[in-house]
């Protein structure tokens, strides 16, 4: 009903002006209800949505201390130790998570509560202020739910982020009596500092049955793979400093160590480092004679020198981060922040985020007995090398490590992409930094395959009314061996196509496609008919091309199957007056472009075309009635990282882009729009594509001096 | 009248539609207000007093994680290869990597024992790795060692099950309970449990097993390797099924899966249930009771009508035809069908909870298969449905290539295996995540020539760096003040933009000959040459350097080893990516050389170079020939005079392996075809022939020791020859024939010389 009014008002105010009055007040009416149907459905359409996004409706103004406080008896049950052999698939209620269409995971919050033990004495903290922030990222995330029956995910309001600051038995006891606890199944533990003396565990040893745990410190021993997530432990200083982004490039100091209590082991193989290779190896320590007042974990010290911390990181190309007592140190943060290559000397550690991070491409990591070597193994790392890792280094810091929330969300996605793997983000998206993913093309047809000669190619042909034309180009093509189908996009919605009987009779199938609107995008929609990978896209008034060029046209699409390849080539040119891009049709030694009144393309280009050109550029083609071959071209050079391949030597064409008008000034107008055309397409882009080449394709043997009659394409060039 | 009524009546609409698209919002709020307290979603609180809150961690706690009572990081790493051994074992506690720092990765194969039957599998695993680069025959220099025994089937009902294994290896000297040691493994277990028993303790070795369970594997030590039938080709391998890549994917079933249902035991959960996706239209799932001897005892309701149906379809057929295609378990996790539909581009369904999947150290399968969970099989058919025709045509072409780098020969599993045990050894000299995931894939890109990636030729496009600070390209005619911005820059990164002309020089002669005399002036002058690096391939020393033409960039003379392969030897010296590897008898203009490199900055990836050759199968003698004629088609061009990336000569003498440098220097003339074959294998494509304006002189070298002829026709053979011992030593024909050659845009056109920037490549 509604996509039925939709279209009656589109034609409405066309036909009020020829009503008669005494049918005014009806159409009146009859607007008012199309109009009030249009708003309900609209009104209705974002009601729920606006429901979500409108979250401060339900703030509640309380404080932390009204929370209601739970008391735990001495013998209230205590879960299992964590299950070292725990899996996705064994430990995990899939069930919960079910089937939805937006594949994400449904993660309920357990209310806030404080709770004491038999005599009154608080268990923990309430609630640090870390775990209050990634509790809330939670809470306004897309992840979060408020109904603890449609949750697949329940995260425990007991904050458990530092092992130090708790009591284990009885932290244990709070978790087992939560509502949904069911031995720690789809509970998921937040922990940065697991461990204490004297044996510091690698993981919380708070007992925790199945819950899966986020940790701050796993080494590969305690490590659930698969089922634990591994993060960071977060620096506060990330709040408290802003480290502007520095270039990458050359430091002052080769090696930085800033970390303040090593062990003395470490240390002295640090500078025996420094010993060895002088200024550019710094190790610093903490400040002994700091004046009151000033922060210790601001300053560091060297000898008598005193330096800001963590400013100081930015001064070296790489920063050592050792091991301590446990092996996820914050100092990784403060490192990445300031863009300096993280050194890693912690054996056996579970790097952050390591299931979907690739750790390699911004740091180094050496085995702690390779410590002596470590000044030989960074020189090594080639310069370039170093910039990009300088620059990955602070991507993750910025995406993953800045704040609670980008750990919380960071690790529930992880989770969410284990149950919908099918929808999972890929290691590009969670590896490369914007400039990377702006600047880097994902080609959809990257394998290098040559399509087999045998399946041919579909020729398109878009015609409006020139019938005679029409008819001259069929049978020019239709000699072409390796045309498999030919298709007339017949663009007249005033005029029938010919009758059957009239059309030429060709050796292929010849289907006429008729179209609801003379639009030039109908030239390049991904017809069902279209049954090969190629499509030859080519003008009703391209008939001076021969059989050989146009067979040799396909033979060179097959070895570039992802390119455009085409007959006439243009080029774009900076214009250094005008400051912007202007097109060029004269005799030049270089193209950037082929025209596709006569083109080879892949057919997946088709449905790009019609599915994904960004912004309005579809749209603005078929207004303006021009330029949807620069719009190809700009989108196949935008998605591939390619240049076209213009084949054969230049010939006359009668004008291929302007439709049977001569004259000068007519020619300029239109070089003048096609210029537009450009501008108009980069600044959409958001880039300039085109790939401009000075070479063309010609036969093996073309203008060789060899009988002609031995030649695969004789007939090329010829006018 | 009429107009102002229309107006009038249009702008009322327009209001209309204005006030409730914008306006609507609070008139929502305003009615709705009342109905939504009761419903309104219970976020977490924000606390009045959250900015009171104490942080989670003191920061001088979080700055200074030490504790001085801890023993010392020396006595720590002692006692953890004490306690962190077997079933917990990991490289830096049960691997002695001292082993493999004098000689570096070497592998050693214990010697074969007369009585000692191997099967097909094992010795083609054996034969892999005697093949390999890193074989070595002598144990002192191992890094790692391999058992002759076969272990690769340990279930003790099979045929080929060894028995008293740990017998026989505690009488070998060299296993050390286990340390360096590879043991690789297809079947553990027996009916009915199938478990992960060996029936023989690996103490420290590391397992390459198939069906491994994530709860069994040692992550960052074992290695899971997938399941291949004693057929598997030894080198080579057949091609991937996918020709062709259709959008939205044209086959015929959406989802696919035929095989046995087992009706109890380990596996049957999810066996049991797969009849219940199948619809008969684009989902098929047929299953067959029939299989073991008793089957008939537990056979249900199901079974006779099932077994009807299994019949209907070819399982061939079916993989060939379909989408994605289920991989369920069986009695252990993997099966040969993963194999299958992955040379299929059949996108594997995977339903084999708990199975760590081939290589997944290193191959992130999440772009070429569905890893769908066991409980939720019912889900799978809405599931597939959803992903995206774009996805599922990148999920087909990532099948192909994993297929092809990994898996389809036992010779690409083993040097799998043995890179990524590799990559462990120097982590900071390893491949990256993304090495490993993309064309031409991680056995192809060597971390030992660079772990950066703009290094290597295969990947300026995916990769984006910033690009170079634009260049003005000056090359239009006077008339428009406009230039192309600069050539390369648009593309983000690209390969550098000079070359390193590289000339073999084998005449022996007091001064240099004219030939390279000429040679080098003309490379020299071309505005993109860095240096000339001239190879000096005679026993008699090179003429002193006065005797050298002057040229405007270096000059510098190499003294050969006198072998052949010395030309494609990664000179320290090549720093530029181009190299332009020359003959001394190669004659070439400046523009041709200037245009040469102008094209191979965009394939360079390809070799691009001038006079080329074309292979062909002779079915007469049922042997691929080698042609110099003219032809209309090419699939070699001769490193005479050719450009291509230097990351091949890297790969040319660190990736071959020594014996087939070897035969190549054997053979006269052969290392070219060899060059060519290396990069079609890397590339998968055709060299690109480029504008020469003379042609070249096929028996140049013959011709000038005064022996054409016979000598010619010898050579000749001798290339054919090696064309074929070649192709039998890749398992297969790599090189790509094409039909095109580059010419500069306006070549020959009917337009005047002055507008043409290569005119000299027009000039008879």
């Amino acid at each position: 009903i509604m996509c039925a009014s939709a279209k009656y008002n589109t034609r409405g105010p066309a036909l009020i002006p020829r009503m008669k009055t005494k049918h005014r007040i009806y159409y009146i009416t009859l607007f008012s209800i199309v109009l009030l149907g249009l708003i309900a459905t609209g009104v209705f359409q974002f009601w729920p949505h606006s429901i979500e996004s409108s979250n401060d409706w339900t703030v509640e103004k309380r404080s932390v201390h009204d929370v209601p406080v739970v008391k735990l008896p001495t013998d209230s049950p205590i879960p299992e130790r964590g299950d070292l052999s725990c899996r996705m698939h064994t430990c995990f209620d899939v069930y919960r998570c079910g089937f939805n269409p937006k594949n994400k995971i449904k993660v309920y919050i357990y209310s806030l509560k404080k709770y004491v033990d038999e005599y009154g004495t608080a268990v923990s903290n309430t609630i640090s202020r870390e775990y209050n922030e990634l509790l809330t990222a939670i809470s306004d995330s897309e992840f979060y739910t408020d109904d603890v029956n449609r949750a697949c995910l329940f995260v425990p309001s007991i904050d458990v982020l530092n092992q130090n600051a708790l009591r284990i038995k009885e932290t244990a006891q709070a978790l087992a009596q939560l509502s949904r606890w069911d031995r720690g199944t789809n509970h998921l533990l937040f922990n940065m500092l697991p461990g204490g003396p004297p044996d510091y565990n690698t993981a919380l040893d708070v007992p925790r049955d199945r819950a899966l745990l986020a940790g701050g410190g796993f080494s590969t021993w305690t490590y659930r793979q698969g089922y634990d997530v591994s993060i960071p432990v977060y620096s506060p200083l990330s709040r408290e400093v802003d480290l502007p982004e520095r270039g990458p490039g050359p430091r002052r100091y080769f090696i930085l160590s800033s970390q303040m209590t090593l062990h003395p082991e470490y240390r002295s193989e640090l500078e025996a480092l420094q010993a060895e290779n002088g200024e550019s190896v710094l190790i610093l320590d903490k400040c002994t004679n700091l004046s009151d007042g000033v922060p210790a974990v601001r300053k560091r010290c060297h000898k008598n020198q005193v330096f800001d911390y963590p400013q100081v990181l930015q001064e070296s190309t790489f920063c050592v981060v050792l091991r301590g007592a446990r092996l996820g140190q914050a100092v990784l943060s403060d490192v990445l922040q300031a863009g300096c290559v993280p050194v890693i000397v912690a054996d056996s550690y579970i790097l952050p985020f390591s299931e979907v991070l690739d750790w390699k491409r911004a740091s180094v990591v050496i085995p702690e007995e390779k410590m002596p070597e470590m000044y030989s193994i960074l020189q090594s790392v080639p310069q370039r090398q170093i910039e990009e890792m300088q620059r990955q280094a602070r991507w993750f810091w910025e995406a993953y490590f800045r704040s609670m929330k980008a750990i919380a969300l960071a690790t529930l996605q992880i989770i969410n992409d284990r149950i919908y793997p099918y929808a999972a983000i890929s290691y590009e998206e969670w590896n490369d930094p914007p400039a990377v993913k702006w600047s880097s093309v994902s080609n959809p047809l990257f394998l290098p395959l040559i399509p087999p000669q045998s399946q041919g190619f579909t020729a398109i042909v878009l015609t409006y009314d020139r019938v005679e034309s029409l008819f001259r180009v069929i049978t020019e093509v239709s000699k072409v061996p390796s045309l498999s189908k030919l298709l007339v996009v017949w663009n007249n919605q005033n005029k029938n196509p010919p009758e059957d009987s009239l059309w030429p009779k060709i050796r292929v199938p010849l289907k006429v496609v008729r179209t609801a609107e003379n639009k030039l995008s109908n030239r390049f929609f991904p017809y069902d008919e279209i049954e090969t990978e190629a499509v030859l896209a080519i003008d009703d008034d391209i008939i001076m091309l021969t059989s050989d060029e146009l067979q040799f046209g396909y033979e060179v699409w097959r070895e570039f199957p992802d390119r455009l390849v085409g007959y006439p080539g243009r080029l774009h040119l900076w214009d250094h007056e005008m400051n912007k891009w202007k097109y060029e049709s004269e005799w030049t030694n270089e193209v950037s472009m082929v025209l596709t009144g006569a083109a080879f393309y892949h057919k997946y280009f088709n449905y790009l075309y019609t599915y994904k050109m960004p912004g309005d550029i579809k749209n603005w083609v078929d207004a303006h009635m021009n330029c949807e071959d620069i719009a190809m071209n700009f989108l196949v050079a935008n998605v591939t990282g390619k240049s076209v391949i213009k084949v054969t030597p230049r010939k006359k064409f009668k004008c291929p882009e302007c439709t049977a008008i001569d004259g000068l000034s007519l020619d300029q107008t239109h070089m003048v729009e096609r210029s537009e055309c450009i501008n108009k397409f980069a600044s959409v882009f958001g880039t300039m594509p085109l790939k401009v080449v000075e070479h063309r394709a010609d036969p093996v043997l073309y203008k060789d001096d060899f009988p002609e009659k031995l030649k695969s394409f004789p007939n090329i060039g010829s006018l | 009248m009429q107009t102002r009524k229309k107006y009038i009546f249009l702008t009322f609409l327009v209001t209309w539609l204005l006030l409730f698209f914008f306006g609507g919002d609070q008139l929502r709020r305003f009615t709705l207000f009342s109905g939504r307290k009761a419903e309104a979603r219970r976020n977490w609180p924000r606390w009045t007093d959250r900015s009171l809150l104490k942080s989670f961690a003191d920061p001088e706690e979080l700055q200074s994680d030490g504790d001085p009572s801890l023993p010392s990081p020396r006595e720590r790493r002692a006692a953890r290869l004490s306690v962190y051994k077997n079933s917990r074992c990991r490289m830096e506690t049960c691997f002695d990597f001292s082993r493999c720092e004098k000689h570096g990765f070497k592998v050693f194969t214990y010697p074969q024992e007369r009585d000692q039957p191997l099967s097909e599998s094992y010795s083609k695993i054996l034969t892999s790795i005697e093949r390999s680069r890193y074989y070595t025959p002598n144990p002192e220099e191992a890094c790692l060692f391999i058992l002759s025994i076969d272990t690769l089937d340990r279930d003790h009902l099979s045929g080929q099950y060894v028995r008293n294994v740990d017998e026989k290896i505690r009488g070998f000297p060299l296993w050390n309970g286990g340390r360096n040691h590879l043991i690789f493994n297809l079947y553990s277990g027996t009916w009915p449990n199938y478990t992960e028993d060996l029936g023989f303790d690996i103490g420290q070795a590391i397992l390459a097993k198939a069906s491994f369970y994530t709860e069994t594997f040692r992550p960052g030590f074992d290695i899971s390797i997938p399941l291949f039938p004693k057929d598997h080709p030894q080198r080579g391998g057949e091609k991937g099924w996918l020709y062709q890549d259709s959008i939205p994917p044209k086959k015929k079933y959406l989802l696919v899966f035929k095989g046995k249902r087992y009706l109890t035991g380990i596996g049957s959960g999810t066996r049991n249930a797969l009849h219940h996706i199948h619809n008969g239209k684009d989902i098929i799932s047929l299953t067959t009771c029939k299989h073991g001897k008793d089957w008939e005892k537990h056979k249900d309701t199901r079974c006779d009508k099932d077994n009807v149906d299994y019949e209907k379809f070819d399982y061939q057929e079916l993989l060939h035809n379909s989408t994605f295609c289920i991989v369920p378990r069986g009695r252990r996790l993997g099966s040969f069908r993963f194999l299958e539909a992955l040379q299929a581009a059949c996108i594997p369904v995977l339903l084999s909870d708990g199975w760590e999947l081939p290589f997944a150290e290193v191959i992130d399968w999440g772009k070429a298969a569905v890893v769908g969970n066991e409980r939720l099989l019912l889900q799978i058919p809405s599931a597939v449905r959803c992903i995206h025709p774009e996805r599922v045509l990148a999920f087909q072409q990532q099948t192909q290539f994993l297929w092809d780098a990994y898996f389809s020969s036992v010779d690409k599993i083993v040097h799998t295996t043995l890179e990524i045990i590799k990559d462990r050894l120097v982590p900071h000299r390893s491949r990256s995540r993304f090495l490993w995931n993309a064309l031409p894939g991680g056995l192809l890109a060597l971390p030992n020539f660079s772990t950066h990636l703009g290094d290597f030729p295969f990947y300026y496009l995916q990769h984006g760096r910033t690009p170079p600070v634009p260049a003005e390209h000056g090359t239009l005619s006077a008339c428009h003040n406009a230039t192309t911005l600069p050539l390369f820059v648009s593309s983000g990164s690209s390969p550098s933009e000079k070359f390193t002309a590289l000339i073999r020089a084998v005449s022996p002669a007091g001064s240099p000959s004219q030939p390279i005399v000429r040679l080098i002036q003309a490379v020299s002058a071309s505005q993109y040459c860095a240096q000339i690096l001239v190879l000096w391939s005679c026993e008699k020393p090179p003429p002193p350097r006065e005797k050298w033409p002057e040229s405007t960039v270096p000059l510098t003379i190499i003294q050969g080893r006198g072998k052949l392969s010395d030309r494609f030897f990664p000179y320290v010296s090549i720093q530029t990516d181009a190299v332009l590897s020359l003959d001394e008898h190669t004659s070439l203009l400046t523009s041709e050389v200037d245009f040469a490199f102008v094209v191979w900055r965009s394939f360079p990836e390809r070799i691009v170079g001038f006079p080329t050759r074309s292979h062909f199968w002779d079915p007469e003698q049922r042997r691929w020939g080698y042609t110099s004629k003219w032809t209309n088609e090419l699939s070699i061009v001769l490193t005479a005079a050719a450009f291509y990336h230097r990351y091949y000569h890297s790969l040319f003498t660190e990736y071959l392996p020594t014996g087939l440098r070897e035969l190549v220097d054997g053979l006269a003339a052969c290392e070219d075809i060899l060059m060519n074959i290396l990069v079609a294998t890397v590339t998968k494509l055709p060299p690109i022939k480029v504008t020469q304006r003379k042609q070249h002189k096929e028996n140049s070298l013959q011709q000038v020791k005064g022996t054409a002829g016979v000598a010619g026709g010898q050579r000749f053979s001798q290339r054919q020859d090696c064309l074929n011992q070649l192709v039998d030593w890749f398992g297969y024909m790599p090189l790509v024939s094409s039909q095109l050659r580059l010419d500069p845009v306006l070549f020959k056109d009917q337009v005047s010389v002055l507008r043409k920037k290569y005119p000299h490549l027009e000039k008879p």
